[in-house]
């Protein structure tokens, strides 16, 4: 009896880490409904004929950040015609960088003409459920039977200083494989960038 | 007209030490940087001008540099600055903090490729810092006080 009750006990503290560090390839993710530069909230659950989703943590200030946002508007333009539109999420406490603030977002979506909703993470709940840690972080989530399935977690490409010089196109072919109903041959990937900025307790 | 031949070198040299030449490498080059095998204390710090913790921290690894220099410990501060900036950004920013640890720039756009060979646990986030010596190393994705950084190098000196 006692054996019995040690297990589910355990398999319990092992998961404890496990959810404390965000998702993996592989888990289910939860939805979210964060307030777009619109004034509108947005949830995946509004787009209903969707297959999945390209949800990137981005921001404004991050240098990492701003040399993929010509990349990022290009890869939803190609990508949401299929079925796989880009959600971008800046998960920055604005206190703490003030660049990345809501009413920066705004102008900044305006300037680059961003064609994807960018959301502000406010009282940063959804980052940490993702595990996300830097800017810019790319995860793909699938629409599957039993809910949205994280396909990738990481970069965009290989190189984030020079677009000529991009050799693998990381987001794209996790992408085109799961619209050929493959999984992605690579599946996490890291990139350098910012890291998130945290409120203050 | 040996005093004027001084003078002109004295600016000379002056000259070309306020614009010291940074080295620019790859991941290879870096890896030895890495894991060296000898007595000394390596603090390094992956860094950029661009981002604002690790610009707040940086007085802490000069004051590390400066107060344990002498005992053993070296600090190097390796800079993921884009390359095009080393002279509009990087330099002068070493210039207007009198940084004096070693700086050297790592330009390796494949970050996928190297990132976990600094250390597993590395999600690739700036600032970390990875702080070794012959028998250990640890590896750190956060921001410190100056306390938390002086800690872990008294404790290294401690072990040693």
């Amino acid at each position: 009896m006692r054996k019995k009750m040690l297990l589910p006990l355990l398999a319990l503290l092992y998961s404890l880490p496990a959810i404390s560090q965000g998702y993996k390839v592989g888990d289910k993710a939860t939805d979210f409904k964060l307030k777009n530069i619109d004034g509108k909230y947005v949830s995946m659950s509004d787009y209903a004929s969707a297959k999945g989703f390209i949800v990137i943590f981005t921001c404004n200030h991050c240098p990492f950040s701003v040399a993929y946002e010509d990349r990022i508007i290009e890869i939803d333009l190609k990508y949401k015609e299929l079925g796989y539109p880009v959600i971008a999420i800046n998960p920055n406490d604005p206190v703490q960088v003030p660049a990345d603030s809501y009413d920066e977002m705004i102008k900044r979506a305006a300037d680059k003409g961003f064609t994807f909703p960018y959301l502000i993470d406010e009282g940063q709940q959804v980052y940490p459920a993702y595990g996300a840690t830097r800017t810019p972080h790319v995860y793909i989530l699938n629409k599957e039977n039993d809910g949205l399935i994280v396909a990738y977690i990481g970069a965009i490409d290989d190189n984030h200083q020079d677009v000529k010089a991009v050799k693998s196109r990381y987001l794209e072919d996790a992408v085109n494989a799961l619209m050929m109903g493959e999984k992605p041959a690579v599946d996490f990937t890291k990139a350098v960038g910012c890291s998130i900025k945290k409120a203050a307790n | 007209m040996k005093t004027f031949f001084a003078a002109i070198l004295l600016v000379l040299s002056v000259m070309t030490l306020s614009a010291r030449d940074i080295r620019v490498v790859d991941y290879n080059q870096l890896k030895p940087y890495l894991e060296k095998k000898n007595d000394t204390i390596y603090v390094v710090n992956f860094w950029a001008t661009w981002c604002l913790p690790c610009v707040k921290e940086m007085p802490y690894f000069q004051k590390i540099h400066d107060q344990f220099a002498g005992r053993g410990v070296k600090v190097l501060l390796v800079s993921l600055d884009f390359v095009n900036h080393i002279d509009s950004r990087l330099k002068p920013f070493i210039q207007k903090h009198q940084l004096t640890p070693e700086v050297i720039v790592l330009n390796d756009p494949d970050a996928n490729s190297w990132i976990s060979q600094v250390n597993p646990a590395w999600s690739g986030a700036l600032p970390a810092t990875l702080v070794y010596d012959r028998q250990s190393a640890d590896f750190y994705e956060k921001s410190f006080t100056y306390e938390e950084l002086e800690q872990i190098v008294k404790q290294k000196l401690e072990n040693k």
